[in-house]
């Protein structure tokens, strides 16, 4: 590969942004997102099409609960995971997860009804993973721990990601960022909005089909 | 607010309106020490069983409540410690008149909820003066972290040796890119027995290669095995303490030091605290620990800090828990280790707790690389902030385990550790530390002033040398070939301890002469004033001289 000026200019502005973003969480959001109609529609069914990637989300996303850790509103969070998705040409199909507020169980559980195999699991404070049927539930693609760290350019390069891995592609994983301040702002109210999403799991009743209007 | 105080806006500008506070939440555990839900202490034995624990049915315990209740709780004086007032006992322990031992005795009788009960009733100066008697090893010391971002072996060799002359009696590292770990390890062991000998190093990584790396002589103790205080939460990770009794046990009996972490606020970051206090689920890891017959346990919380340190009372749970573990009998490493808060003055508060009684680890650990470099998500305290630690030990006439250093001397000492890794490398055919390398971490601040390596080409050679059983013995050889005899036998004395195994005892640190220092034979005696550890005489003398400080003779 040549190396002009300009790529060397934009590999700098590249790490700068990265640098400044590293530093601080992404952008706190400060309207309250309308609740989602998400409508049920029955037991989540194992797809065959090849062309669809489920994304999973646990009970209180999007009705008791309706933002992430720095309030983007749920609304948001899927219409980038699916615009993503759609980006590369491929399906999103939505199930919502009641049997635990485990991210790397709900991504798995997507991900196994998933007929390209690959899924998504979004927790209600943004905590994300992308999962492979065929992985066990503790692997995973590719994770997104640090749940303030998640804007909505990361939800729709998580979307485009797996769209990608589900047509058998290798994509370069989302740069994965570090706060180590994180953990002083953020740990408590994670584990208090973790403990929320928690009440709501019903370990008996399996993932259902939802529909909604994004 | 359409006009702002302008002390207000002054005030939420500063770093401690960074962090993060919540409201206590009862029903789900987000309570440090007290909550409604904690069971009320009482235990029922019948031949030399006990069939009821805190109000519980044996019908009823879960995996953690047999577990205590089989192999932690001695029922021999369980009835007698549980007679006894727990405002009394929780004044016994810190009055000077009655003995550590006989406090110890009497605590192994009871149950998570009675601790509890005991401690509940102690204020912060009064948890410090129980840990000040209770503490099993007589002398006070300190762990460092010793990491850095590019996983970068010279720079690891330097900074371990440091570490060692500073002070520091154990090491930890840990990884940027896993597969770098048996390097890691072995940088840090070089290192260490350059800066000093008898330090004691780790490698925190998954438990299996871990185990190897010991059973090798690439490291001497472990400590991040972890336990959990409800069920869910250890089943989740695929775990028992049976299981976990088992590894603990694969380490000692291959003459690993070991320690279990625990700590409070992980299970109600699982989600999965049953609406108990934190203290109370961490004091149930606590017995796990003791029943688990490991020597010690690592906790003050540790990565979940953040949790107990946003509800009320939160760093008084975490000095609590330190307490617990001491009052079973057990090594601290106390916490101290991970970044906090936004705030200088609540992060210096927080550390005094354990800084002023003195533990058997005050940090586990402190960082001492920047904290940039610290690849365990950085820790209280820094190497920048080494001068300020100094200052605080000569303040108050305390050991905190460090001690003043002259410049010339770490440059001297960093080269001679990065050189001997060099010489190592290139008797065990791994990738060369170049001479420009060894300048630049000789006298670095941290890994942006070294050079990247050949990432790639390391890790195979580093798989290669895990393949061909590279080891300890490996290491000495290597030294004393290329003229390294001090640094040779420093490792081989490490590596005796394997097979004597002296280190394997409570609290146990190695001194340079390769005697152990343990709770047998340097326990705690403290009694009062006058008794117990003192710093004092040729060791205050050495503590209080920092370079900086002017003499009459100067002016």
């Amino acid at each position: 590969m040549k190396i002009t000026e300009e790529l060397v200019r934009e590999v700098i502005l590249e790490v700068l942004r990265e640098l400044e973003t590293g530093e601080k969480p992404a952008k706190t959001f400060k309207e309250d997102g309308p609740p989602l109609s998400f409508k049920e529609l029955g037991v989540a069914r194992t797809g065959t099409d090849k062309s669809e990637v489920v994304v999973a989300v646990p009970p209180a996303f999007g009705a008791v609960m309706n933002k992430t850790i720095i309030g983007i509103p749920h609304q948001q969070v899927l219409r980038e995971i699916v615009a993503g998705i759609e980006e590369e040409g491929l399906k999103a199909r939505l199930v919502r997860v009641h049997r635990t507020a485990d991210v790397a169980f709900i991504a798995h559980e997507a991900a196994k009804l998933s007929g390209s195999g690959i899924g998504i699991g979004t927790l209600s404070r943004g905590t994300s993973v992308i999962h492979q049927r065929d992985l066990k539930p503790l692997q995973n693609l590719e994770l997104f721990s640090q749940s303030p760290l998640l804007d909505l350019e990361t939800f729709r390069a998580i979307g485009r990601n797996a769209a990608k891995y589900a047509k058998g592609e290798s994509p370069r994983p989302v740069p994965v960022r570090n706060d180590p301040m994180a953990r002083p702002r953020y740990q408590g109210l994670a584990a208090l909005l973790h403990n929320k999403e928690t009440q709501y799991v019903n370990p008996d009743k399996p993932a259902q089909e939802v529909s909604v209007q994004l | 607010m359409s006009k702002r105080q302008k002390r207000f806006e002054v005030l939420a500008e500063r770093p401690v309106n960074k962090d993060g506070f919540i409201k206590e939440w009862v029903e789900v555990g987000l309570v440090a020490m007290d909550s409604p839900n904690d069971p009320a202490p009482g235990i029922k034995i019948q031949n030399g069983k006990v069939v009821e624990l805190d109000g519980k049915p044996r019908a009823q315990f879960d995996l953690i409540d047999l577990w205590i209740a089989d192999h932690c709780i001695a029922t021999s004086v369980a009835e007698k410690a549980m007679a006894i007032d727990s405002l009394q006992f929780a004044r016994m322990l810190v009055d000077i008149n009655v003995p550590r031992s006989e406090i110890i005795r009497l605590a192994v009788g009871m149950t998570p909820a009675k601790i509890v009960d005991v401690l509940k009733k102690m204020n912060v100066v009064e948890l410090m003066m129980a840990m000040q008697k209770l503490r099993p090893r007589r002398t006070p010391s300190n762990q460092a972290h010793v990491t850095n971002l590019k996983d970068h072996p010279a720079l690891l060799a330097a900074d371990a040796a440091e570490a060692s002359y500073r002070g520091f009696s154990e090491e930890e590292t840990t990884v940027g890119v896993v597969r770098y770990a048996p390097m890691n390890a072995l940088s840090i062991l070089v290192g260490s027995q350059t800066g000093r000998p008898g330090v004691i190093t780790q490698c925190a990584v998954e438990e299996a290669l871990e185990l190897s790396m010991g059973m090798r002589g690439l490291t001497a103790y472990a400590e991040t095995v972890s336990v959990y205080g409800t069920e869910q939460v250890f089943v989740d990770g695929d775990d028992t303490p049976w299981s976990k009794a088992f590894l603990a046990s694969a380490y000692a009996s291959r003459g690993l030091k070991m320690r279990y972490t625990s700590g409070t606020g992980s299970e109600v970051q699982m989600g999965y605290a049953e609406g108990k206090s934190m203290l109370y689920l961490e004091i149930r890891c606590v017995m796990i620990s003791k029943g688990a017959g490991v020597q010690g346990l690592q906790n003050g919380s540790i990565s979940v800090i953040g949790v107990p340190g946003a509800v009320p009372a939160g760093i008084r749970a975490v000095l609590a828990e330190n307490v617990a573990t001491v009052l079973m009998d057990l090594e601290v490493a106390s916490g101290n280790d991970q970044t906090f808060t936004h705030s200088p003055i609540r992060n210096t508060a927080r550390m005094l707790m354990q800084f002023l009684p003195g533990t058997d680890l005050i940090f586990s650990g402190y960082s001492a690389v920047p904290n940039y470099d610290n690849m365990f998500a950085g820790s209280t305290h820094d190497s920048d902030d080494y001068d300020d630690y100094l200052v605080l030990q000569r303040d108050l006439q305390i050991d905190g385990g460090l001690r003043p250093v002259k410049e010339a001397e770490v440059i001297m000492i960093r080269n001679k550790a990065a050189r001997a890794l060099q010489a190592v490398f290139q008797e065990l055919g791994l990738p060369p530390i170049t001479d420009e390398e060894v300048d630049a971490v000789t006298y670095a601040h941290g890994s942006k002033d070294v050079p990247d390596r050949n990432v790639p080409e390391d890790l195979r050679a580093v798989e290669d040398f895990m393949k061909r059983g590279g080891n300890g013995v490996d290491v000495v050889r290597a030294l004393v070939k290329h003229g390294y005899r001090d640094i040779g036998e420093a490792v081989l004395g490490v590596l005796k301890q394997k097979v004597s195994g002296d280190y394997l005892h409570t609290s146990a640190i190695l001194e340079a002469n390769f005697e152990v220092r343990s709770a047998v034979n340097d326990l705690n005696d403290y009694q009062g004033p006058g008794t117990g550890y003192r710093l004092e005489g040729e060791r205050w003398d050495i503590l209080k001289d920092i370079p900086q400080a002017i003499s009459p003779e100067d002016v």
